[in-house]
């Protein structure tokens, strides 16, 4: 049947931000987003005890409740739990940051050569990401971490090496639907080489999904982090990470509660604010097949 | 008196917190086993018309501002919804455009038949057990000439082709032995040679069974074989209206003699 | 028929993911830097224990070779000895893996009875308190880490509440031996061991809990965006048009071809229900695979630890196997032409 309603209005960058800055709980998520990044960066400078970020006791002061001084209490050896946090999340965000700027180009690149070439190369990838996706990541954190020493290094390894498969999937998608387009077709037929057509026609139409799906992955690869690191597997104490706090300060519940579940919150603000960023991003540009 | 009559029709939509009149005094009567159509082109709010007729227009965006719309005498506008819902898919009933896509495609095309006349059943206070459902089922199936009704019953809409589905379309149409039959752009989702012969069908079913037939469509080459009276309908109102050869040999407005000359001739014939 | 066609491609599929799992568990084995065999014994072993041990685990043959073996092996379904408890990881796993398979069938179970209707009410009152709440449900089941969850519902409800138990499958006293499938619930039922039945359950509650939730809102979700796809469908129009009543329309009619993406997602999620499963299996104190997994790492066992990551992967891929099939059965068109209309 023929469609009653009136078109919507056409797009543009001014329409987005205005539909963007509509919708709260999407400026809430920016808004954290941008708090967390902002005091990941300026950790040093804005914490009340810097020094007590790596090894440090005062067995005087374990164990304190939040209080005016330490704003979120004291850990099993002394140390302000605030600073820990701010660290950890500097931590967090850098884990996150360093696996996506490898898992998502490289993601990109291959989904780009899957959907554009198809064929043989469209197999191959395809399948390989089958693979790869049929691995848990915390079992091939896990794994990694089983042969080589824990650390953080490998941790950030692990994540990468699986990560980038999501991309790959959704850049593929996208890059098929788009590939069978005239503009496509137009630029093959007036010449332009293959890097052109990849880079400079078919990508910027895949922005907008790149930029919700990394904004909603920033969440989850710092929740994988704060797993592995609870397990231990992660970054090794005394470095303050959030997972490894939660863990440590899960022994004493529940009567020092606020050792294990203030950097469990942190870690939920953190995850909160990208993924309703995501959200917002979503909304905000109309995609549908981003998870 | 008309079975169906709609008098001065005004009908607007708000979107986006703008408001439009889409339809402005449409009046339109037909009468019981008469075959019409409607005609006009995408936009001129003849689908509009359509629904508000049926009663599946989304309330909120769109209000009706002016008129009635009278089956059997009494208006629909202003009936319970109990009775309007009693009188849809019974009395008044509609063949839909796109048979793959107005087709549930998870469920046989017998179970969806017979839980249409279910309920249809149901709002007509009409006693009939299952065996009885299906045996209408494929009794109606038989009146679409389908050659194996048991078959197509107990097929799923992807197993049929696209003619076949037209039919069973019109089959859902005349479960319940409606007297106002609404066909919109029949068979437009299919190739000509298909096209007429569904066309052909709902001609001789509409004059059998003795239905009134208002057709919906863009297309005047489908207008000339199957209706007696046309109505032109152009930004929602009706522009002209009259028997259809006359309408066809000696059109008085512009635009209704835009819209003819607009048909692509192969021949020479008019 | 065009199903069982559909169907053995899948089987074949996942075989060469399954090989090509090994694959890359193997490489990783053996390629990523360290003694497999010293990190086991750990670095108070001279050298020649090393050695020993680098023999007996036929570290020194060519890399093929080793794979060889390996892969010979996974095809018997051996999975090699434990470096440290001696024993088969096969032995070892069978013993553990029952309990992580009615942890996460009974999460899969809760997520789906809750996340479904869930998303249903969601997509039914759209855009209105419903659904607003569902959402919320959904973004924040999301965000927690699964650690979180788990530790809260065993502070709550085991020291707050004190209504649930918080470790293990059964009271320490209850004896009772699942010789049947290894899942509590049903090898109870078979024994006519209702009493066993009713302490597994509230055993299962809170783990189960805990790993559903954030599952739960994804298919919630998905379920939500699916039923609004749907009921813009031309053949929903259609229903209303023949005056099938809501109730049934909702259901009947637009359930079911919406039922697919979370059918999907549940597959896609199953990868990170594992993960997730070794987190709650260790602060539940489940006895259940991950976390012999876990204790396989700290003690650098390499075999056991290839075996786990082996079964977790099999096991995901047979999933998806399963929801291909239940993909296949709810929406005709994918049993017929194998693909969507």
């Amino acid at each position: 049947m023929t469609d009653l309603t009136p078109a919507a209005p056409l797009s543009n960058a001014w329409q987005n931000w205005y539909r963007f800055s509509r919708n709260p709980t999407a400026v809430i998520g920016a808004l954290i987003v941008l708090l967390c990044i902002t005091l990941a960066i300026l950790a040093p400078l804005i914490t009340p005890y810097p020094e007590h970020a790596g090894s440090f006791v005062d067995f005087r002061n374990r164990h304190q409740p939040p209080s005016w001084q330490h704003l979120f209490g004291t850990d099993n050896v002394g140390r302000d739990n605030f600073t820990r946090v701010i660290f950890g999340l500097r931590v967090s965000l850098a884990l996150a940051f360093v696996v996506l700027i490898i898992a998502v180009p490289f993601g990109a690149v291959l989904g780009l050569l899957a959907g554009y070439y198809g064929g043989w190369t469209e197999i191959v990838i395809m399948r390989l990401t089958d693979i790869a996706l049929a691995i848990p990541p915390l079992v091939m954190a896990l794994a990694v971490a089983a042969v080589a020493a824990p650390s953080l290094f490998n941790a950030m390894l692990a994540i990468s090496a699986l990560w980038w498969t999501w991309h790959t999937r959704l850049i593929y998608s996208i890059t098929r639907q788009i590939r069978s387009q005239e503009f496509v077709e137009a630029a093959e037929t007036l010449g332009a080489s293959k890097a052109h057509i990849l880079f400079r026609e078919i990508l910027p139409n895949c922005v907008s999904a790149l930029a919700v799906k990394v904004s909603l992955d920033a969440g989850f690869v710092i929740l994988i982090g704060a797993s592995l690191s609870f397990l231990g597997l992660g970054i090794q104490p005394p470095t303050a990470d959030l997972g490894t706090m939660v863990a440590a300060g899960a022994e004493y519940l529940p009567d020092y509660w606020w050792e294990s579940m203030l950097p469990a919150a942190a870690i939920l603000f953190v995850a909160l604010g990208f993924n309703l960023l995501g959200d917002g991003l979503r909304d905000m540009f109309d995609v549908e097949d981003v998870r | 008196m008309s079975l169906l009559s709609v008098e001065n029709l005004s009908i607007s939509f708000t979107t986006y917190g703008r408001t439009t009149e889409v339809l402005h005094g449409v009046s339109l009567a037909i009468p019981a086993g008469a075959q019409m159509a409607l005609v006009g082109e995408s936009g001129s709010g003849k689908s509009v018309t359509m629904k508000a007729i049926m009663g599946l227009l989304p309330m909120p965006p769109a209000r009706i501002t002016a008129g009635r719309i009278l089956f059997d005498g009494t208006d629909l506008l202003t009936m319970r919804e109990r009775d309007r819902l009693a009188l849809r898919g019974t009395a008044m009933s509609m063949v839909f455009q796109d048979p793959m896509s107005s087709l549930n495609p998870v469920w046989t095309v017998g179970d969806q038949l017979s839980t249409i006349l279910k309920y249809a059943d149901r709002r007509l206070a009409r006693d009939r057990d299952r065996k009885g459902r299906w045996a209408r089922v494929l009794e109606v199936l038989a009146q679409v000439r389908m050659r194996e009704p048991e078959r197509v019953a107990g097929s799923f809409p992807i197993m049929l082709s696209g003619g076949m589905r037209q039919r069973v379309l019109i089959a859902m149409a005349l479960l319940s032995q409606p007297r106002l039959l609404i066909a919109d752009e029949p068979g437009t989702a299919l190739d000509v040679t298909t096209q007429a012969q569904i066309l052909k069908l709902l001609k001789d079913l509409v004059t059998d069974q003795k239905l009134a037939l208002l057709m919906i469509t863009h297309n005047l080459g489908v207008v000339r074989e199957t209706a007696a009276y046309t109505y032109v309908m152009h930004k929602g109102r009706i522009v002209e209206q009259g028997e259809t050869a006359a309408l066809f040999d000696a059109p008085q407005q512009q635009y209704t003699r835009d819209l003819i000359a607009a048909v692509p001739r192969l021949t020479g014939r008019a | 028929m065009e199903f069982a066609a559909f169907l053995v491609r899948r089987v074949m599929w996942s075989l060469l993911v399954l090989v090509g799992l090994s694959v890359v568990i193997f490489l990783i084995a053996r390629v990523v830097p360290g003694d497999p065999a010293r990190m086991a014994l750990g670095p108070t072993a001279t050298q020649d224990q090393v050695a020993d041990l680098q023999e007996k685990l036929g570290l020194n043959l060519p890399l093929i070779q080793q794979y060889g073996l390996f892969l010979g092996g996974l095809a018997q379904g051996e999975l090699g000895r434990s470096l440290l408890t001696e024993q088969s990881v096969n032995d070892d796993i069978s013993e553990t893996f029952p309990a992580t398979l009615e942890l996460v069938l009974f999460t899969i179970l809760i997520a789906f009875t809750f996340g479904v209707p869930l998303g249903v009410a969601a997509a039914r009152w759209k855009d209105r308190w419903p659904d607003n709440l569902v959402r919320a449900i959904a973004i924040l089941s999301a965000v927690m880490p699964s650690f979180f969850i788990a530790l809260l519902l065993q502070v709550l409800a085991g020291y707050v509440l004190q209504i649930l138990p918080t470790t293990g499958r059964l009271p320490r006293d209850m004896e009772f031996q699942a010789s049947v499938t290894g899942l509590l619930i049903i090898d109870g039922l078979l024994a006519g061991r209702l009493d066993v039945v009713g302490q597994a359950l509230r055993h299962l509650l809170l783990p189960s809990i805990a790993l559903a939730l954030a599952t739960m809102g994804q298919i919630a979700r998905i379920t939500r965006a699916s039923m609004i796809d749907v009921s813009r469908q031309d053949y929903i129009e259609a229903a209303r048009a023949f005056g099938i009543p809501d109730r049934v329309r909702l259901f009947k009619y637009q359930l079911r071809p919406a039922f697919v993406p979370p059918l999907t997602i549940l597959g896609l999620e199953f990868a990170s229900l594992i993960g997730g499963a070794f987190v709650v299996e260790l602060i539940f104190s489940w006895p259940g695979m991950a976390a012999y997994g876990i204790r396989a790492i700290t003690q650098k066992d390499l075999n056991a630890i290839m075996g786990v990551v082996m079964v977790s992967g099999a096991f995901f891929v047979v999933v998806n196997l399963v929801i291909d099939v239940l993909v296949g059965i709810v929406d005709p068109r994918i049993r017929i032409r194998g693909r969507r209309a």
